[in-house]
């Protein structure tokens, strides 16, 4: 317990010590947001959807999760070989600590990261339509943060250089932004869209996001939870079996 | 204190280590040498738990370090060839984590850390963040956390790698004084041939995997009929460039380098 605390708490410090890194990563989501929600408002509001703005502020939330925990968990590619973690590699405890403590550090930063995000929406004129789901809202929140730092764990426990990374951000991480129907609706989806996002684990996460903040839903929060809990329990055992394989 | 028996490590078709023999004994510093490629941070790897040998067999204080690994990590502190310290958290918490893993009793580590980094004279920075470390402090600091849960062998991976003869100096100032008052076995790689001679006890020499030569450096130096262990270790391992593949690892190193001039 004691090497998972110790561990949590040093992805914690590096969070807080690191406020250029924070400011940075509210820019991408920030730029979807205003420019999306704004510059689509009106042609949305035409097609009778009501705003645009309401709409993408859930899956904007999430996507800084997606990005926050993906990226906790290729950090490790470099970790490995200049960092810290070679040091924890070594020592005479349970290799799946040291991941679930690196792990839970980068979900739990990435909740932090949402939160802010999430203010910020707010701030932006986004107004959640039911304040007493906001915990359902920050469930689904930490749901999708520990589903996607533990495939960021199994991606960066077997690349092995910085050129793996770019392939991941273009091949895996955009497209799972993308098709996730973060920035559009489900409803009335060309078929083969449509199947493709309902493969997409983000899917689920974004839809659940919606459901608890603005009250629609595609798939029903129980269909949420139930795919993502499933979806997790294969990422997290693909993590831990590839990060006990780590050899340096 | 450490045995290596026809120890062999091969990545595919590529034979890394082919069958290395050699004992340390208990108190000594025994110098592991050989050009760029030659096998030695992969034999350090495979005596540390961290790669699984192809063959052969190691003895690490009568422990098997492939199958008591965690036991076995309890023995030894090593420094790594890269850093391996967390930059942005102070001097004083990546030695407080490194007790936590280790297992070291609350009051018995904060007692350690502070007489390891007044002897490493860190103790004054310890609440500075690492990044802002010289390299000189932090081959310091890396030296001192590997020894706070007092073990009983250190490892060192060209540790003196970048430093300039100050530091160097002073590293192994300090090495050798925890050998002499602390009876820890120390196991060390090096490119600075006068180093090794000055410190080590018993020197073996490696290339390509193979060990060519092995004793103190008075009689590596009869052998060769060297004047110094320079001249003795180009007459054993030839005096051929070796060119190293540049691997994944490699091409890292050079954006760390990169980065670490930027800050």
């Amino acid at each position: 317990m004691s090497t998972i605390y110790i561990l949590w708490l040093r992805e914690m410090k590096r969070y807080v010590r690191s406020r250029a890194q924070i400011v940075a990563s509210l820019g991408q989501p920030m730029l979807y947001l205003l420019a999306l929600g704004f510059g689509l408002g009106p042609v949305f509001q035409r097609s009778g959807q009501g705003s645009y703005l309401q709409f993408v502020a859930p899956g904007v939330v999430g996507m800084s999760i997606l990005f926050m925990s993906i990226f906790s968990g290729i950090g490790l590619l470099w970790d490995r070989q200049f960092g810290f973690l070679k040091e924890t590699l070594v020592a005479p405890v349970p290799r799946l600590h040291v991941m679930m403590g690196k792990a839970l550090g980068g979900a739990t930063v990435a909740v932090i990261q949402g939160s802010i995000v999430f203010v910020v929406c707010l701030i932006a004129g986004f107004r959640p339509v039911n304040i007493s789901a906001l915990p359902i809202a920050f469930l689904f929140m930490a749901l999708i943060a520990v589903m996607f730092t533990s495939l960021g764990t199994a991606i960066g426990s077997v690349l092995v250089d910085m050129q793996g990374f770019q392939l991941v951000m273009n091949f895996l991480v955009m497209p799972i932004f993308f098709l996730s129907g973060a920035l559009f609706p489900l409803a009335n989806l060309p078929k083969a869209l449509a199947v493709v996002t309902s493969l997409d684990p983000m899917t689920y996460g974004v839809d659940g996001l919606r459901a608890a903040l603005i009250g629609i839903s595609h798939f029903g929060i129980a269909t949420d939870i139930a795919v993502i809990c499933a979806i997790t329990a294969v990422f997290m055992g693909l993590g831990t079996y590839f990060f006990s394989r780590i050899q340096l | 204190m450490m045995r290596v028996e026809h120890l062999v490590k091969r990545f595919g078709e590529f034979t890394a280590v082919g069958d290395i023999s050699f004992e340390v004994a208990k108190g000594e510093i025994f110098a592991f040498l050989g050009p760029n490629g030659a096998g030695k941070t992969t034999t350090i790897k495979m005596l540390t738990t961290l790669l699984k040998p192809t063959s052969g067999r190691i003895e690490l204080d009568g422990l098997d370090p492939v199958k008591d690994q965690n036991k076995a990590r309890r023995l030894f502190g090593i420094v790594f060839q890269d850093p391996s310290l967390d930059g942005d958290l102070t001097a004083y918490e990546n030695i407080e984590i490194h007790g936590v893993l280790y297992h070291v009793p609350r009051a018995e580590r904060r007692e350690r850390t502070e007489s390891l980094m007044k002897l490493f004279e860190l103790w004054d920075r310890r609440d500075l963040q690492v990044k802002k470390f010289s390299g000189g402090m932090k081959r310091r600091l890396e030296i001192a956390r590997g020894l706070l849960h007092t073990p009983k062998i250190l490892f060192l991976d060209e540790p003196t790698l970048g430093l300039d003869p100050q530091s160097r100096n002073q590293l192994w100032t300090h090495v050798k004084h925890l050998n002499q008052t602390q009876r820890v076995t120390v196991f060390l790689t090096t490119h600075y041939m006068d180093e090794a001679d000055r410190v080590a006890h018993r020197i073996a020499i490696i290339d390509h995997g193979r060990i060519v030569a092995q004793g103190t450096p008075k009689e590596l130096k009869e052998q060769t009929n060297a004047e110094s262990l320079e001249q003795a270790f180009l007459t054993l391992t030839g005096s051929s460039i070796r060119d190293e593949g540049a691997d994944a690892a490699d091409a890292m190193r050079q954006i760390a380098k990169m980065w670490s001039q930027k800050r």
